[in-house]
């Protein structure tokens, strides 16, 4: 029996390596296969070498200590107040960012669904911040937070909002603020974008049936846009709690450079700052390995989410 | 009435959209023309009453500031157009070629080949960039162009893929079978038929993968030193050591704005289609 089973699943796996090497099976693989070897070495040989790393002191200031410490390092970061205090200011940035462009971007979709004078227009000008570079989008904000010239305080003492100019970022919360302001104002066009899409799916006979009904524009909002477009803005805000963690370096690097007193140190930040100025790699590489384990989970429900749609597709 | 007020209303959220969208970049915009003096004064005048052009040619021309570094200017931007344009075609070449493999040729692990590339997308970048430092000195090719664009790969490929793939799965395979029965190998119904039926998916892709090149920081900031800077780079630079020099940072910082909004403005409507089945970071 059990000689019989062998004998199958090795018919079996010949019968595999023939449709594997078959006209079609290998046309695919060399296709493929240049591309996945390129993200392979350049992405997961570098991610598997950073776990290693993160298990090892490994100071470039010095060398003579450097040696296998296991989980040394996460234990460290545990009890490290700085990592502690970034990861929560990376949290507020991205959770309270993450809130304002859900809300502004369907908003802003929402009135872009509507018909106007120039709606086309309106449409194609939204991209407008996600296609500007970061780092100009880090110094253009940076001018207008400008204590002396920027065109914050101009403004807002214009308005009689306040009366004299305030040096915004040196305050913890306002910087906070700011650099929120900043990030959100890129960020929104991309959920507005993937709204109004969404939004433009929704079949009019919906909406038709519900006025016949007499429902209410909220109660038609609540129960036909909402559960619509509720995948997208799922999907929406899964990637910006992400991003928002990931990619915001050039962000804080250039306005606030994590100050004051360390309250915008983000977590990319704190990376930067562990391995390329106080060259301890084993502990920026902790650093960063622990923060994508915690977001692992959005970003499974993410991955599983985004299958579904190509196995759908 | 209320047709009449609903319909104003609407104009005037419209119009509240519009200023918050532009009003920054605008404000950029009004720097890079102005001259310091006008910008320095209190009350700050917003419509400048003369504007100068000064800025922007001190950015190219050799004499003029001396904090600018003219030289350096116009070099990054020309290792920022080399770097992104490689990474482009490269990311086009193998990426078309993978994604055209998994949308129409059936092969084991297809799923798994697009978990890898989406999973290579939730990577933090900052996660792998002390093994690829090593890497890139080991290979002696840090702060050359080759060693960005191999890295710049490393985000784009996987972007490149995920895109097109879902494009070519929208071309209908019957129009290849016939083909083939013509006697048209797959290579070649993929450059006679489909890639010339691809025109918009692959203009919008091409756009994704450039404005990704051309905008990325954090590896171009320290993988580079002096020879390879990008231009996103030089602006940090600017911007966290130039001290007064903002309007020279403005100058700059619309330049390096304009190759991507002005591509963005011009194909939105690829884009946005593109940005739906993507999901793609700006």
């Amino acid at each position: 029996m059990a000689t019989l089973k062998l004998e199958k699943t090795k018919g079996n796996s010949l019968k595999r390596l023939r449709t594997l090497l078959s006209g079609e099976g290998v046309f695919g693989i060399l296709l493929a296969v240049p591309a996945l070897l390129a993200v392979f070495i350049l992405v997961f040989v570098p991610f598997i070498n950073s776990l290693l790393l993160s298990f090892q002191r490994h100071d470039l200031a010095r060398p003579q200590n450097d040696a296998f410490i296991g989980l040394g390092n996460y234990i460290n970061l545990l009890a490290d107040p700085r990592y502690i205090g970034s990861l929560k200011a990376s949290a507020i940035f991205s959770l309270v960012s993450v809130a304002f462009e859900l809300v502004l971007g369907i908003g802003i979709a929402l009135v872009l669904n509507k018909a106007f004078i120039g709606q086309g227009f309106v449409r194609g000008l939204i991209i407008l911040p996600w296609a500007m570079p970061a780092v100009v989008n880090a110094a253009m904000w940076k001018w207008i937070f400008n204590a002396d010239y920027g065109a914050l305080n101009a403004l807002v003492t214009q308005l009689g909002i306040v009366q004299e100019y305030q040096i915004w970022l040196a305050h913890p919360v306002s910087a906070m603020a700011l650099l929120i302001l900043a990030n959100v104002w890129k960020e929104t066009a991309f959920t507005a974008i993937l709204v109004l899409a969404a939004l433009q799916g929704i079949p009019d006979v919906f909406y038709e049936s519900a006025r016949v009904d007499g429902a209410s524009t909220w109660r038609q909002f609540l129960h036909i846009t909402l559960p619509m477009i509720a995948p997208v803005i799922m999907v929406a805000g899964l990637l910006q709690i992400i991003w928002g963690f990931h990619h915001p370096f050039e962000l804080a690097y250039i306005i606030t450079g994590g100050g004051p007193y360390s309250t915008t140190e983000l977590i990319p930040l704190r990376i930067y700052a562990q391995t390329f100025r106080s060259l301890r790699f084993g502990y920026g590489a902790s650093i960063a390995y622990l923060t994508s384990l915690l977001l692992m989970i959005p970003a499974v429900f993410y991955i599983r989410y985004a299958y579904k749609r190509i196995v759908e597709f | 009435m209320s047709a009449w007020f609903r319909k104003l209303f609407l104009y005037l959220i419209v119009f509240v959209i519009v200023i918050w969208t532009i009003a920054p970049f605008l404000w950029l915009i009004i720097s890079s023309f102005s001259y310091k003096i006008d910008l320095l004064s209190v009350p700050l005048q917003w419509i400048p009453r003369r504007i100068t052009f000064e800025n922007y040619q001190q950015l190219f021309s050799y004499k003029g500031s001396l904090n600018v570094n003219a030289a350096l200017f116009t070099k990054s931007t020309m290792n920022s157009m080399i770097i992104a344009f490689a990474t482009t075609l490269v990311a086009m070449f193998l990426g078309v070629l993978a994604a055209y493999a998994l949308a129409r040729v059936k092969f084991r692990g297809s799923n798994i080949y697009m978990g890898t590339m989406m999973g290579a997308q939730m990577i933090p970048p900052i996660a792998i960039v002390i093994p690829l430092y090593v890497i890139l000195r080991n290979l002696d090719i840090y702060d050359t162009h080759l060693g960005l664009i191999l890295v710049y790969l490393s985000f784009v490929l996987p972007l490149v893929i995920w895109l097109m793939r879902s494009y070519f799965a929208t071309i209908p395979a019957e129009l290849e079978e016939a083909a083939r029965i013509d006697g048209c190998t797959r290579l070649q119904a993929l450059v006679k038929i489909v890639l010339p039926l691809s025109g918009p998916g692959l203009v919008s892709v091409l756009i994704f993968a450039f404005i990704a090149s051309w905008n990325e920081y954090l590896y171009a900031f320290i993988y580079t030193n002096v020879d390879a800077k990008t231009l996103p780079v030089l602006i940090g630079e600017f911007s966290t050591k130039l001290g007064l020099e903002y309007l020279k940072i403005a100058a700059a910082g619309v330049i390096a704005s304009l190759p991507p909004i002005i591509l963005a403005l011009i194909f939105q409507k690829y884009l946005i289609k593109g940005l739906t089945a993507g999901a793609v970071k700006g």
